[in-house]
């Protein structure tokens, strides 16, 4: 109710037409199908439901989605924080280009990206090639799933470090000096708690893509049972057999741990946020 | 510890920011770089810090040449506009950073860490905000937090950019009057950026005008105040009248007023201008001596105790302003539109080659 009062008397009004439409956009685009696809889920019985998402392939699958999505993001948010860093600090011919092309993975149908990428890294291709010379394999191994999964999330810890970059006071860096810290002191104790909380989100932007992310894995990754399925690969496969049920028990298990994993680092950034005020 | 600069200059682009500038603060010293925005002092407290490099030049402090040591060797103490305390740290955690960040072969423990930052939050009577985040003071406390923290890691100097230039009027003053005190009991070398004279003129032991990025003149308040080297610094330390003036053996001539100057004891004939400052005009409402200006009250606003007029006289090109007390204005009895009589008691006089010459 407080909300409805204090709309009386804005300069622009429409409280009561923006929240309904924001209700029900969000119910029909968002609420609506996951909750039919939760609902369905209850429909299985227990044992039909466990027997599902406890499949040896089905569990093989979890490491590689999760320990790959985790390792891609934390690869990215690395990198990402530092070409975030190239971005905003210095002038360089050409930092337009650059800064466009970090949406790439956004834009470029990630089956392009998929099929590009295995032509560079397949043991004949370009890079690929050079690669095998040291042993080192990259498609169809769980090296391609990290290498896509990498690509795809670049964007997402890049777009949100940036404009906090952009806000953060060159002052802070000078008064760290003249008070005697040196460069990585200043960095460590005075830059990154300030990136801290864009970092996290960037971080489970990055995850929870990698998480989802189909397309440009399933070229990459060769598809080997027990070595490079990942999981939205076989909720894909169960639905191709009409395996329904044993699809929404999968999905519904990706749907629990992402929505734990946003909450947990979602619980960070409150805490650090309400910290650092 | 001294400060000595030697012919430093520095450009950004085709921007002269610094032009050859030489000056020497001495020990103990609280001065005030003034100047309007764009004359290169900000650029010169940050070259004397080593936040920026001078072009050519050098910086001693007390003899030895820092101009090539980084920012963190230094030994400066540096307040910031806008305080640029870290907002994810304590006021304790922040006053305490200097000493945190040292090597360890010379950090000091922990409990004298404390009891250091603690003294200095109590100098600065701010030591119950200690375990509070800077968002939760005032603008004028957290620049007091900003200070405790650059004195924290002893300074061989304390610079300060325009240190009040973000707070409000009242604040300003007060603040201005206690780093006064503060000054007189740590004796630390200090050099304050301003734009306001009134704030240069209240707080400092010297004062340095700079316009252009040049200095301009270098004196103590009275000096600077009392004899203005040249027509920017007259202008730039208060409100200011310009008449039209004869000059002649030691005298200056506006309409049939003489008023001394003595500088010019051998010039005959010449004409300048004679600075005025607005209280020190004479109004009057009638023409009580043969020699007053006549003139006409354009418009009259009272702020405060005092009451300013503008006035339209032939002895000048511009309006004339003149100040004077309410109940002196009240008894004259002055209103918008009517004549009054004026008569400058004092003024300065250049000449129209000076601002060149002086500069």
């Amino acid at each position: 109710m407080a909300g409805v009062a204090a709309s009386r008397g804005r300069v622009i009004p429409g409280f009561g037409l923006t929240m309904g439409f924001t209700l029900l956009y969000l119910g029909l685009v968002f609420l609506v199908p996951v909750g039919a696809f939760l609902l369905y889920t209850t429909t299985l019985s227990w044992e039909t439901f466990w027997n599902a998402v406890t499949h040896r392939q089905v569990i093989a699958s979890y490491k590689l989605s999760f320990g790959s999505s985790l390792i891609a993001a934390t690869i990215n948010l690395v990198f990402g924080a530092l070409v975030a860093w190239v971005l905003v600090r210095y002038r360089f011919p050409g930092k337009k280009l650059v800064d466009a092309l970090v949406d790439l993975p956004f834009a470029l149908p990630t089956a392009v990206a998929g099929i590009a990428l295995v032509t560079l890294y397949a043991s004949t291709g370009w890079v690929g090639q050079y690669l095998d010379v040291f042993g080192i394999r990259v498609a169809y191994t769980q090296l391609g799933v990290i290498v896509a999964l990498t690509y795809i999330g670049l964007p997402f810890v890049v777009r949100t470090v940036q404009p906090v970059l952009e806000d953060l006071d060159a002052e802070w860096e000078e008064a760290s000096a003249s008070l005697g810290a040196g460069r990585l002191t200043t960095l460590r104790r005075v830059i990154l708690p300030a990136l801290l909380p864009a970092l996290l989100t960037g971080y489970a932007l990055a995850f929870a893509r990698a998480l989802g992310e189909y397309g440009s894995v399933v070229f990459i990754s060769g598809n080997l049972p027990f070595r490079t399925e990942i999981t939205p690969l076989l909720i894909v496969a169960r639905a191709e057999q009409y395996d329904y049920q044993g699809a929404a028990a999968i999905g519904t298990v990706m749907l629990v741990a992402a929505f734990l994993m946003l909450l947990v680092i979602n619980g960070l950034q409150w805490w650090t946020s309400r910290r650092y005020g | 510890m001294s400060i000595e600069i030697d012919h430093v200059n520095k450009h950004f682009r085709d921007f002269i920011a610094v032009d050859n500038v030489s000056l020497t603060f001495r020990e103990g010293e609280l001065t005030a770089l003034l100047g309007p925005s764009g004359s290169g002092k900000t650029t010169l407290l940050r070259i004397i810090a080593g936040l920026e490099q001078p072009d050519t030049g050098r910086i001693r402090f007390h003899g030895e040449d820092t101009t090539e040591l980084h920012v963190s060797q230094r030994g400066v103490g540096f307040v910031f506009q806008h305080y640029a305390l870290f907002k994810h740290m304590t006021v304790f955690q922040n006053v305490a950073y200097g000493l945190t960040v040292r090597p360890r072969r010379t950090r000091p423990g922990k409990a004298e860490i404390r009891d250091k930052v603690m003294r200095l939050l109590e100098l600065v009577q701010l030591d119950w905000t200690a375990h509070r985040y800077p968002h939760q003071l005032s603008g004028g406390q957290r620049q007091r937090i900003a200070l405790a923290r650059a004195l924290a890691v002893e300074p061989k100097v304390l610079l300060l950019d325009e240190p009040f230039g973000a707070l409000d009027a009242k604040v300003r003053a007060e603040l201005r009057r206690w780093l006064r005190r503060l000054h007189d009991e740590i004796h630390v070398t200090s050099v304050f950026v301003t734009h306001d004279q009134e704030e240069a003129l209240e707080v400092s032991d010297r004062v340095v005008v700079m316009n252009k990025g040049k200095v301009e003149q270098d004196g103590s308040p009275e000096e600077v105040y009392d004899n203005p080297a040249n027509p920017f610094v007259y202008q730039f330390l208060g409100n200011v009248n310009r008449f039209r003036a004869g000059i002649h053996a030691g005298e200056a001539r506006i309409g049939d007023i003489r008023l001394p100057a003595p500088e010019f004891h051998d010039r005959r004939n010449e004409s300048g201008l004679a600075y005025v400052r607005p209280h020190e005009i004479e109004v009057y409402a009638e023409a009580v001596a043969s020699d007053t200006l006549p003139a006409r009250i354009e418009l009259i606003s009272v702020v405060g105790p005092t009451v300013r007029l503008e006035l339209r006289t032939d002895a000048a090109d511009d309006l004339v302003h003149a100040e004077l007390p309410k109940h002196r204005f009240h008894a004259l009895g002055l209103t918008q539109g009517n004549d009054a009589w004026i008569r400058p008691v004092q003024s300065r006089v250049f000449l129209p080659d000076s601002q060149v010459s002086n500069g």
